[in-house]
């Protein structure tokens, strides 16, 4: 069965350290905080401002002036500090923040990303993913396999505008754990329980190695 | 020198067409509400604005774009917008969409007299091309070039009457850059103290960057993203 969006989180949060400075992008990389494992103590940095976020507020304790990057009213953890954005970007870009687990619309198999922009469509912008991406020492994506169509997101090469050169390590989606490899394109590392390598290896366009029995993921 | 104005409109004397505009926030949280109402009210046109985003379609920036007052939007993420996606789309908005990190450097360098710097945001995508790259410690970077304005508009929490700035929560932002890199800085803020009340200690903006200070009415501080979790 694929994971959904909660397992993905789930997985991607086995993946912590005890210590670590977190950055989660928007949508399935925020759900990440839900499940770090016992035992671990990370701090949730938000590049609109804030390190130690904590969860969403109860109902009735939402503060207009309190937002992560997805503009969600949050918390703060005890401990937090609040920055200006100059500040913000000296820690992702000076590798301060250990880890970035952010989505994507396309993967290449050279670690190339595209997340930002569909020309003549969708342009939203890059807000600070190129930032994220371009110095991040640990990029963790977080997506689907294949998108609405059922097309491979994991490719050859991106085919929208990218964000970032040679820059992801590690894709969870909701069939595999895959590493970007130096040059050999991607590694599967991880089935997701009950999906076999045959199917994962169809759904991915791009260059993928397969050695050996490739374990389920465990929850 | 008296830094004080009554209100948005005398603050903002001296705004025309054609103007460049810094204004902080990020998303709806710390724009400078009283500052963007005074502007549309004056219907001055063909702005050039510096901002994160560009506000949601009825409120923030995004009232400037309904009124078809700006030209040219300088930002990192403008999502949240349909009137600006459709607006660029249709190429009667010019965008410059920057990185978020890079657009915040780039106020700071404005307002700290460096004029350009390298950054490894944006190498090998569109926003490198035409910059000159140089590889340090391995890595390649392109050439971003400093910020100013010929006004910048933030807003703060609590200033005193020198213009000294204290933000509250997120609603910092880009408000302590953009604040730098002003011509003229006009800060609105929720309380207007006497100098002596705000503890120097804890001053986030001093008020050498601030030209103009004010007190606002009316906040909306409208929620973009209102997000609970059920009581325990």
């Amino acid at each position: 069965m694929a994971l959904d969006k909660q397992q993905i989180a789930q997985r991607i949060a086995q993946e912590l350290v005890d210590g670590w400075y977190v950055n989660l992008g928007i949508g399935i990389p925020t759900l990440v905080a839900n499940f770090v494992p016992e035992g671990i103590s990370v701090e949730f940095q938000s590049e609109n401002g804030i390190l130690g976020m904590g969860p969403f507020p109860v109902e009735g304790e939402e503060d207009a002036d309190m937002i992560n990057a997805g503009k969600q009213t949050v918390t703060l953890q005890d401990g937090a500090a609040i920055f200006d954005s100059s500040t913000s970007f000296a820690m992702i870009r000076g590798q301060h923040v250990q880890l970035t687990v952010l989505g994507a619309m396309e993967v290449a198999d050279n670690g190339d990303i595209a997340n930002w922009k569909i020309p003549g469509k969708m342009v939203k912008g890059m807000g600070g993913a190129m930032d994220l991406v371009a110095s991040a020492e640990n990029i963790i994506v977080a997506m689907t396999h294949t998108n609405k169509r059922g097309d491979s997101k994991l490719l050859k090469a991106c085919t929208l505008p990218i964000t970032g050169v040679q820059c992801v390590k590690r894709i969870v989606t909701d069939l595999a754990v895959l590493e970007v490899t130096d040059s050999d394109g991607f590694r599967l590392i991880e089935r997701a329980p009950g999906v076999d390598v045959e199917e994962i290896v169809a759904k991915t366009e791009g260059r993928l190695i397969v050695e050996g029995d490739i374990p389920e993921m465990q929850f | 020198m008296n830094k004080v104005f009554p209100n948005a409109q005398e603050a903002l004397d001296g705004v025309r067409d054609d103007m460049t505009f810094m204004l902080g926030g990020f998303g709806l949280c710390g724009i400078p509400e009283n500052a963007i109402s005074e502007l549309q009210r004056r219907g001055i046109k063909n702005l050039t604005c510096i901002s994160n985003n560009a506000g949601v379609d009825d409120f923030g920036l995004g009232l400037l774009l309904q009124s078809r007052q700006i030209k040219k939007m300088i930002s990192s993420y403008v999502g949240e917008n349909d009137e600006f996606e459709r607006q660029m789309l249709s190429g009667e908005l010019e965008v410059d969409l920057i990185p978020q990190g890079s657009l915040a450097e780039r106020c700071r360098a404005g307002g700290a007299g460096i004029p350009a710097f390298f950054t490894p945001a944006g190498y090998g995508t569109e926003v490198g091309e035409g910059k000159e790259v140089r590889e340090y410690n391995g890595k390649p970077h392109i050439l971003e070039s400093a910020l100013t304005a010929e006004f910048a508009f933030v807003k703060a929490w609590k200033g005193d009457t020198n213009g000294n700035l204290i933000y509250k929560g997120t609603a910092r932002n880009f408000n302590p850059v953009m604040a730098t890199a002003g011509k003229i800085t006009v800060a609105e803020v929720e309380e207007l103290v006497e100098p002596g009340s705000l503890d120097p200690n804890f001053i986030q903006t001093p008020g050498i960057f601030v030209q103009r200070i004010f007190e606002g009415k009316n906040y909306e501080k409208r929620i973009e993203q209102r997000t609970t979790r059920p009581k325990a």
